[in-house]
């Protein structure tokens, strides 16, 4: 098999590759839909640097920043639709 | 290298795929409908192959234990329950604030569904009681 080295390697460059469309993208929906998939993708990258760390409480860090990022995102929507 | 990490790996591998594959579709596609739709539904099956599979992965490794894939599993299931909520909440306020479709979009059902309720031709679901709008 390939190894965790390169499946970090490529969580992040998805990463960044979302983070283009976070500068770029021409409308407000554009970017949050953006940072929502950014959060999404990094919780797996903590997740994964919990077993490159061999570390078990990196995995309650990921659940905490995934539901931190769920309650951010439904903010931001509502702020959006002018209901907040 | 034995069974379960191989097997592990392999899902951590499908889920790093899907992955990229949706924050490829973040950058390729042309309004934010069409991003929204390819990025949220990659990007939750990828959660799942990369939690489940480093659950099975720890398992398989002399540092493991059955709590690695439980919690990585309790992760997956919660990525799994919020993600199309976020994106339900955020592509309906996108439609309200008025973002046009792509040119090449040849259907809308949602604009056509608000037009027959505003001409009543649709059965207007009962309110309920205490309804906060």
């Amino acid at each position: 098999m390939i190894g965790i080295n390169v499946y970090l390697v490529l969580i992040a460059i998805a990463t960044l590759l979302s983070m283009y469309r976070v500068f770029r993208g021409p409308t407000t929906a554009d970017r949050l839909v953006a940072v929502d998939i950014m959060t999404t993708i990094t919780a797996g990258l903590m997740v994964l640097f919990a077993l490159y760390y061999q570390r078990m409480i990196f995995l309650d860090v990921a659940l905490v920043y995934a539901i931190l990022a769920f309650g951010g995102v439904i903010a931001f929507a509502r702020y959006m639709e002018g209901g907040l | 290298m034995n069974a379960l990490a191989a097997i592990g790996e392999a899902l951590v591998l499908i889920g790093t795929f899907f992955y990229f594959l949706s924050a490829l579709g973040l950058i390729r596609m042309p309004d934010v409908y069409n991003r929204m739709q390819t990025s949220t539904k990659s990007a939750t099956l990828g959660s799942l192959g990369v939690m489940v599979g480093v659950g099975i992965w720890a398992l398989g490794t002399d540092f493991g234990s059955a709590a690695w894939l439980t919690k990585s599993i309790v992760i997956a299931v919660f990525l799994l329950l919020t993600n199309p909520i976020s994106a339900h909440a955020l592509i309906r306020a996108a439609y309200k604030s008025g973002i046009p479709l792509w040119e090449g979009s040849v259907v809308d059902k949602y604009r056509e569904h608000l037009e027959a309720k505003d001409k009543g031709e649709v059965e207007e679901a009962p309110a309920e009681e205490g309804d906060e709008e």
